[in-house]
């Protein structure tokens, strides 16, 4: 279930699109989904999924792969589907089944909301596909670091986004150990009601906070032993650069808002 | 200045206090880490082994008597990121002093903080990680490694930062057997080849036994000290303190107490066979 | 009770890309009152297999039989292969989760469904058997005990589910010499005083000779030998061809019968090359 997530997955690459600066990538994923979000009518997204195949292609990821990482979104779609489907105000009526109205404008927004958010998943999708974790709080430090000046912590979510992606694998492994010795004393996770199950887990969590923080002890002390003393001053290994590719992805994009914006004026 | 070419650690009358203790973790000691030299300290757990290592590079600051690190004294707050600069520091589980999802980026992260240029980060880490032979690993994420090349990483990172000394604080101990084999030998060459001092904090007396000294530490304070051949030999002593003896030491000690005229100060199988070779050899 | 092991596979990850093969083809018996050392280097499948022993890992192929049950039956009842067969994981210390040390115990007899009074008489009883004192320790906070203690007090978890084997995973790993020590002689007393089966993995060749009365040697996921210490020590050539060591006194026996010594076969243990250099330096006496 977990392996069909991704969002949030990095497939490595060497495309124009994985080489291109992690700053542009968060800045045009930004103004993509601005402009998925101005489109209100049918052509219009298929303007978009034209624009997300051609960056799709380019990129190297199979498309199917990306549209697998729809499906654990199935359940959250049909929800808004539904909800604005039944709740939204609208003057054409379609169905009225006793007190159940359906109008053509919520038929339209349902589809369009649900079509919105298949976008955006999409999206983003592609920027985490091809962008590593650690290019990826690079990036966003770097576009964060103006916001340093009114006291943001630019620096120090992006660390915490870093360690936390350090961690997970290693907790991950933990948990499964912990769990095993609970079982092998006769702990039974799988069975009984909810209450039972949410009890159960107790044997697991409390060692798993314990271990965790004994980590974030240790690391804390290594980090210092380090010279760590906050975003200040600080150098990185890597530089970012804007090159070329930068460039043609910027005007792709641009031209991509263009296109949605003289479509919307001309049938919107 | 020029005692400090010969010395890398003064600790003098060294105490120091947990917050809240009512009682010294490390309590007047003294001891000194030369240039080049190859320093254990032994003990039991809780013996204030770990507490001395960390007054080494100011994680700690003495309650009383005071360190100097390369002549840099660790009370002072404006020298604390020189002196671990000069002192790093490799900690006993290989997965909590790991920060970076990418080796390389780990092995950057001490000259980051420092401010170095990045391509100067860049020469200094392919070195460092050449240095540990871990250079195929570069671009892998730490938590697919082995025990043993994740303590390689954590050495290349301090190694990066050009150190004096190198402090290894137990860090073996959650090693395998061929992992512990990696690490001794990855700090050996260093010591030998960039005539960087080395402390390791240990339990195992296989490590200690190839230092160049050995202090044993015992309640907070030294208890022995002297090279290795001097201290393992006090097999009823180093016991007492809850610490094992190499096995062919334990041996000789067995024989002498049998009235066998074997040495006492025997420590690897090949000495103990040598010893064999010269009783037979009187018949 | 035994436990055998037929043709048992295991595949972690099968299909993906990091598809391994942990396990092949072992056949094992682990008889009644035995005492055997596994030894391997990391990844060999000596963790693989102990998972297998209670049912924690379920085989790709093959079966496990304890006591007659077959884990590969999805009708066998879990929970009482776990009771007869404890596993006390490496760093277990790390499982511990109530409040005092007492609590901590009886969670395993707990979910045996035990009664109250049988439940305390558990936890005492395990308690003795790691010599943790029962009146002065019951009522601690199990992170407020020394990490030798914490490790008692795991070990003394799985003990109160009263196991006829108990599996040990590198139960001295991180501990200093006296806490080695102690928990060995614990180990040592559970197999001779109160007839447990026990199967230790170990890193620790000297730990294994002294303790040991059979020696399994993992390697690439098989069985590599199987015996006596005494024979498998004996093979110290194929063991360092594997990565692994032999224990000092085996060392010592080859490298003296290399200067033609005359060094009995299967030597292993300190007190027996003890006797065999008391033996040369006695006719060496006499002969001065």
């Amino acid at each position: 279930m977990l392996n069909d997530i991704t969002l949030g997955q990095y497939f490595p690459g060497n495309s124009p699109i994985h080489r291109m600066d992690p700053r542009m990538k968060l800045i045009l994923t930004i103004v993509y989904i601005v402009g998925v979000f101005m489109v209100s009518n049918l052509p219009g997204y298929a303007i978009a999924l034209a624009f997300l195949y051609l960056v799709v292609r380019v990129s190297g990821i199979s498309f199917k792969y990306l549209v697998k990482g729809i499906k654990p979104l199935r359940f959250i779609l049909i929800f808004t589907f539904v909800l604005n489907l039944f709740f939204v105000e609208g003057e054409t009526v379609l169905l009225s089944l006793g007190f159940v109205r359906i109008t053509k404008e919520a038929l339209e927004n349902a589809v369009f909301f649900a079509l919105r958010l298949v976008f955006l998943v999409m999206g983003t999708s592609v920027l985490t596909l091809t962008t590593s974790p650690i290019r990826l709080t690079d990036g966003l430090e770097r576009l964060m670091k103006p916001l340093q000046r009114f006291h943001f912590p630019a620096h120090e979510l992006a660390m915490m986004m870093t360690i936390a992606l350090r961690f997970i694998p290693t907790l991950l492994e933990e948990t499964d150990k912990i769990k095993k010795a609970q079982m092998a004393r006769g702990a039974d996770f799988e069975s009984g009601n909810l209450i039972a199950r949410a009890k159960a887990m107790i044997p697991l969590l409390v060692p798993l906070f314990v271990s965790a923080f004994r980590r974030a002890n240790d690391l804390a002390m290594a980090m210092e032993a380090r010279c760590y003393r906050g975003g200040d001053h600080r150098t990185r290994l890597r530089e970012l650069k804007y090159t070329r590719l930068d460039l043609y992805g910027l005007l792709a994009t641009a031209a991509f808002i263009a296109v949605i914006i003289a479509e919307g004026k001309l049938l919107g | 200045m020029a005692s400090n070419d010969v010395n890398r650690i003064v600790a003098s009358h060294l105490s120091y206090a947990y917050p809240e203790a009512d009682r010294n973790a490390v309590e007047d000691v003294s001891v000194r880490v030369k240039k080049g030299e190859f320093l254990a300290i032994l003990g039991h757990n809780g013996s204030g082994k770990s507490t001395l290592a960390k007054l080494f590079n100011a994680l700690y600051v003495p309650s009383a008597g005071t360190v100097w690190v390369c002549g840099l004294d660790t009370k002072d707050d404006a020298l604390v990121f020189d002196i671990r600069q000069h002192a790093g520091m490799v900690f006993q589980n290989p997965d909590n002093q790991i920060v970076a999802t990418v080796v390389e980026e780990d092995v950057a992260f001490g000259l980051e903080n420092n401010g170095v240029e990045p391509a100067q980060i860049r020469l200094r880490i392919d070195e460092a990680l050449a240095a540990v032979n871990m250079s195929d690993f570069a671009l892998k994420a730490p938590h697919l490694l082995s025990g043993g090349q994740k303590q390689r990483v954590a050495i290349a990172g301090v190694l990066a930062m050009k150190p004096d000394v190198i402090i290894l604080d137990e860090s073996t101990a959650m090693l395998d057997p061929s992992g512990r084999q990696e690490v001794m030998n990855t700090v050996h060459r260093l010591n030998r080849e960039e005539g960087i001092s080395v402390v390791i904090i240990t339990h195992y007396m296989g490590e200690a036994a190839t230092a160049d000294y050995v202090i044993v530490m015992d309640d907070g304070r030294v208890a022995m000290s002297g090279t290795p051949r001097e201290v393992f030999t006090q097999v009823a002593k180093v016991r007492a303190l809850g610490l094992d003896v190499p096995p062919m030491t334990d041996l000789a000690d067995m024989l002498r107490a049998d009235g066998i005229g074997i040495r006492a100060d025997v420590l690897t199988v090949d000495e103990m066979v040598e010893e064999v070779c010269r009783l037979s050899s009187r018949s | 009770m035994s436990i055998v092991i037929e043709k048992l596979n295991y595949v972690y990850m099968a299909g993906g890309p990091y598809e391994t093969h942990a396990l092949r083809d072992v056949n094992l018996t682990i008889e009644d009152g035995e005492f055997v050392g596994l030894i391997g280097h990391t990844g060999s499948g000596k963790s693989t297999l102990v998972q297998h022993l209670n049912g924690l890992l379920m085989p790709t192929s093959g079966r496990i039989l304890v006591d007659g049950m077959d884990l590969a039956d999805k009708d066998t009842d879990r929970r009482a292969v776990r009771q007869r067969v404890g596993l006390v994981f490496q760093y277990p210390e790390n499982q511990l989760f109530e409040e005092t040390v007492e609590k901590d115990i009886a969670f395993g007899p707990k979910n045996l469904g035990l009664g109250e009074e049988e439940i305390a008489r558990r936890v005492r009883d395990a308690m003795r058997r790691v010599a943790l004192d029962y009146d002065t320790l019951h009522e601690r906070s199990v992170f407020e005990l020394s990490g030798g203690q914490m490790r008692r007090v795991a070990i003394a978890g799985v003990l109160a589910m009263e196991p006829q084997v108990l599996v040990l995973d590198e139960p001295c790993a991180g501990l200093d010499p006296r806490g080695r020590e102690e928990i060995l002689s614990l180990i040592r007393g559970l197999h001779s005083e109160c007839g447990t089966t026990i199967v230790m993995v170990s890193h620790s060749m000297d730990d294994v000779a002294s303790l040991a009365e059979r020696v399994i040697v993992m390697n690439k996921g098989g069985v590599f030998m199987d015996g006596a210490p005494r024979e498998v020590f004996s093979r110290g050539e194929e063991l360092r061809a594997i990565g692994l060591d032999v224990p000092q006194a085996v060392q010592l026996a080859q490298k003296l019968r290399d200067r033609g010594f005359d060094v009995p076969q299967g030597v292993y243990r300190i007190e027996e090359i003890k006797a065999v250099i008391e033996g040369i330096a006695g006719k060496g006496e006499k002969h001065a």
